[in-house]
């Protein structure tokens, strides 16, 4: 019973620490940012976050008291919104993507910009494909020997390069489309401007000579 | 009892407040902008920042890393690719900022590959206290050797991503300014040649009604 509780402390203290110790940076309240994810089909994508707003007084980063969440918005390569949520300051959005390609993740706070324009710190953390999984936490729940989670990850890593091959097969190919159309145009518009610079050559001669017929120059 | 496995938890909560993680971003960089990233780092961390730029212009970036004293550790101009390993020599805030102020219109997005000291929510640490490295069986040791080659592996199957990403953003690119320009030249072939033809006809039809408004005045 006492171990069980200390485990529980223990991972949550954990979960904190990982939270709490990452890469940040600066925005403004009512700026946008945005990240790009490429990434192949049925994917999971974890992202965790911790906002702080910049006290004017005492030029320090501390914990937001007004409220200020900070909207998530995920958009597929389609330009479709797969996830738009509102979080508080501290949170953790997860989505699988369901066609292959470049993803968009955008943050941006809930404040409007009459609160004056201060900055925000952001601390994010974003887990793509084998990262994503929690490993110690498979191992906990299926009760897995070390040797065992290891072959486990090797598995995963092993189908994250099978799948990501995949998906650069297939971009591969919209390339190729790519540069085929890129060919078939080239050839196409230059046939109908070599045919136009003609048919305009003619049409002058044929006209001017028409003209000078009439005014009696010629 | 109670303070015992206290002090072992309180342990093993020390052992895991090393800063150690992994963060991969791309990021769009407008023109005329400037990006920093900070993180908060101990003495004796290992880090590894690599970048690479995937489209816009040149292909260039320039970057800044940046010890928690203000020391510049690292600077470079335009480049395109780079991989700075080093080991952290004070404790605090460390930042690199890269830095596309020398563009004016063109827009960057570049690939940011951050690691501190390994990553420990994806390395599997044993429950049990570990044992000395070379009480290792050589089945765990095989393992532990497979996982780092993966791990490279995964590493250039990004890079090489990131390459074909480049090469199919000049593609379309190139794709749609070819369609753009074409159909523009068409129609300029056709203004300019009826407009030479107008032109012509002005020359023999006005000079005779100009001359013969001089002449009246």
């Amino acid at each position: 019973m006492e171990n069980h509780s200390y485990l529980i402390l223990i991972i949550s203290l954990f979960q904190l620490i990982t939270i709490s110790y990452s890469l940040y940076f600066h925005i403004d309240e009512t700026e946008r940012k945005c990240f790009i994810e490429e990434i192949p089909d049925e994917t999971l994508v974890i992202g965790k976050y911790r906002v702080e707003l910049l006290d004017e007084n005492t030029n320090t980063y501390g914990a937001t008291p007004y409220g200020i969440g900070m909207n998530v918005e995920i958009k597929d390569p389609d330009d479709k919104i797969v996830l738009s949520k509102l979080y508080t300051s501290e949170g953790r959005f997860t989505f699988t993507s369901h066609m292959p390609g470049e993803h968009l993740i955008c943050l941006y706070s809930n404040s409007s910009a009459w609160f004056g324009r201060q900055k925000l710190r952001i601390h994010l953390d974003i887990d793509v494909g084998e990262h994503a999984i929690d490993y110690q936490e498979i191992g906990a729940r299926e009760k897995l020997t070390e040797l065992q989670l290891r072959i486990r990850q090797l598995l995963d890593q092993v189908q994250q390069i099978a799948k990501e091959q995949n998906y650069q097969r297939y971009r591969e190919e919209r390339f190729r489309a790519t540069s085929e159309s890129t060919n078939q145009r080239v050839l196409w518009w230059s046939f109908a401007q070599v045919t136009v610079l003609v048919i305009a050559g003619f049409w002058q001669m044929r006209h001017l000579k028409g003209f000078f017929l009439a005014k009696k120059l010629v | 009892m109670l303070t015992i496995s206290l002090r072992i938890s309180f342990l093993l909560i020390a052992f895991i407040l090393k800063y150690i993680h992994t963060t991969e971003l791309t990021f769009e960089l407008p023109d005329n902008a400037k990006e920093c990233f900070h993180e908060k780092l101990k003495v004796g961390s290992k880090y590894v920042l690599e970048f690479q730029v995937v489209t816009g212009g040149n292909y260039d970036v320039d970057l800044e890393l940046k010890s928690p004293s203000g020391k510049i550790l690292y600077q470079t101009t335009k480049k395109q690719y780079e991989r700075i390993e080093q080991t952290a020599n004070e404790d605090g805030v460390y930042e690199f900022c890269f830095s596309n102020e020398f563009s004016t219109f063109t827009h960057k997005v570049i690939y940011i590959d951050w690691k501190v000291d390994g990553d420990p929510e994806h390395e599997i640490t044993g429950a049990s206290p570990r044992v000395a490295e070379g009480a290792l069986t050589m089945i765990e040791t095989k393992v532990g050797n497979i996982h780092q080659n993966l791990e490279t592996c995964i590493d250039y199957q990004t890079h090489h991503r990131l390459r074909e990403a480049t090469g199919r953003a000049r593609a379309e690119d190139l794709q749609e300014r070819v369609q753009i320009w074409s159909l523009g030249q068409f129609i300029l072939i056709i203004i300019v040649a009826i407009g030479t033809v107008l032109l012509l006809r002005s020359f023999f039809t006005d000079k005779r009604t100009s001359s013969h408004m001089t002449w009246t005045k």
